[in-house]
């Protein structure tokens, strides 16, 4: 109970629970645990099952793309506040990047069976986590096409 | 004999300036150091850009880069994209150029005293908001908050970066970084330069915000200051266009009604919002 109460008042703390009643709250909590990385290990792996997702309390994560023969590269890196992993809402539920820790990370992460389970059962709390994720899908769209643009290349000759 | 005074006296005079130093910046980047031929000084408002003269090639505007409090130099940082700045580049320290200027608007710095001060660059637009920065730092007591927010490609593309850390160091002014793509062992943040905005921690309520990039990173970095709540009268924006003669007479830097080099470059955004969304200008 002691556990549920500080995961309840950690999950308070995050933007991702501000304007949620207190009962979907406590419905959501009862998927969740706290979960802390140390700098340099992976929250998860391009292809592998996306079984969950993470609020990020504190410390970077790093989004990376992989490549043979080639060093991975950083696409983005989500930080205190931040949401991570929507491939558990999309089938075929598999990861699409690598997130690795880059400093160590403190995370509430929710297992995704049992919340989409809720969600199916709780229109409400599906609408509210619906609610949540789609800004954050909006927002990763957006960077990447705005990453497409090379934002900061010369205009023109001069 | 003050340079800049005289300039305004006869604005299509070319005066010759001796390269002092030359400082590789990027790859495709370096910065100038120059100073009057026969001594004087320069003064400056942080904003304004010099035209640059080469000899068989011909003039190009460039934003001045310098501290507006040293009179001794004028410092451009220029990227070589097209035959008249590689033409500077190819230049020698102890090598002449022409200058007329300075020209245009600047930032308001003195106008933005008493509020929260927000300067958002992206690339190689952190070169002309340096003066700002300087004036801005050196009164820094006159500000509430002081955000610097910069985007670049890459870690191997941010520019002065040595300044940003020096900046960062200070107690009393927030500095962040990203970059929008970036291997191993960088220890910023990713993603693009909008997602900095929020979190930054001034009062929108009272913030005066300049923007400084290539066009479309403003256009996206002013939605996301609006977003924040910043009004649109509050933003200001540096812009660039093919100026030619530097006052307003030849027209090639038209946009709209206002001329760039007169009027502008820097113009508070509510002033060319709609300009800006218009394709063909």
């Amino acid at each position: 109970m002691v556990q549920v109460d500080n995961l309840g008042r950690i999950l308070e703390e995050h933007p991702f629970a501000e304007g949620l009643d207190q009962a979907l709250k406590d419905v959501m909590i009862g998927c969740a645990a706290n979960e802390r990385f140390e700098a340099g290990q992976f929250l998860f792996r391009e292809g592998g099952d996306a079984k969950k997702f993470y609020l990020i309390r504190s410390g970077v994560v790093a989004v990376e793309v992989h490549a043979p023969g080639r060093p991975p590269l950083m696409v983005e890196t989500v930080g205190d506040g931040g949401v991570l992993g929507w491939s558990w809402l999309v089938p075929p539920h598999k990861w699409a990047f690598d997130a690795r820790a880059q400093t160590l990370v403190r995370a509430l992460s929710f297992d995704a069976t049992c919340l989409t389970r809720k969600m199916e059962s709780d229109p409400a709390l599906g609408y509210q986590v619906m609610k949540r994720f789609v800004p954050v899908m909006a927002h990763r769209l957006h960077a990447a096409r705005m990453q497409m643009f090379d934002l900061y290349g010369p205009a023109k000759k001069g | 004999m003050n340079v800049a005074m005289q300039a305004q006296a006869d604005p299509m005079d070319i005066r010759p300036f001796r390269i002092e130093k030359i400082r590789k910046e990027l790859a495709d980047s370096f910065t100038m150091e120059l100073v009057p031929e026969g001594g004087g000084s320069f003064s400056f408002k942080p904003g304004q850009f010099n035209m640059l003269y080469t000899f068989g090639a011909g003039e190009v505007p460039i934003s001045i880069s310098g501290d507006p409090s040293d009179t001794s130099k004028i410092v451009h940082t220029i990227r070589r994209v097209g035959a008249v700045t590689q033409a500077i580049g190819n230049l020698s320290e102890g090598m002449a150029v022409g200058i007329r200027g300075p020209f245009g608007k600047p930032w308001p710095v003195e106008e933005a005293f008493g509020s929260d001060l927000v300067i958002l660059a992206g690339g190689l637009g952190l070169a002309p908001l340096r003066p700002a920065i300087y004036m801005a730092l050196a009164n820094r007591h006159r500000f509430g908050k002081v955000v610097l927010l910069y985007g670049s490609r890459s870690p191997s593309e941010i520019l002065f970066p040595k300044e940003l850390e020096k900046w960062r160091g200070r107690f009393d002014t927030k500095v962040r970084v990203t970059v929008d793509r970036a291997e191993p062992g960088w220890g910023g943040h990713v993603g693009v330069v909008t997602k900095l905005v929020k979190g930054a921690g001034f009062d929108p309520m009272h913030t005066v915000a300049f923007v400084c990039g290539p066009e479309i990173m403003m256009r996206y970095g002013i939605q996301a200051l609006e977003g924040a709540g910043i009004d649109r009268s509050g933003i200001y924006v540096s812009m660039e266009r093919n100026m030619k003669c530097g006052i307003g007479l030849c027209g090639h830097c038209q946009w709209g009604a206002p001329f760039v080099c007169k009027d502008g470059p820097v113009f508070r955004f509510d002033e060319v919002a709609d300009a800006f969304t218009v394709r063909e200008l």
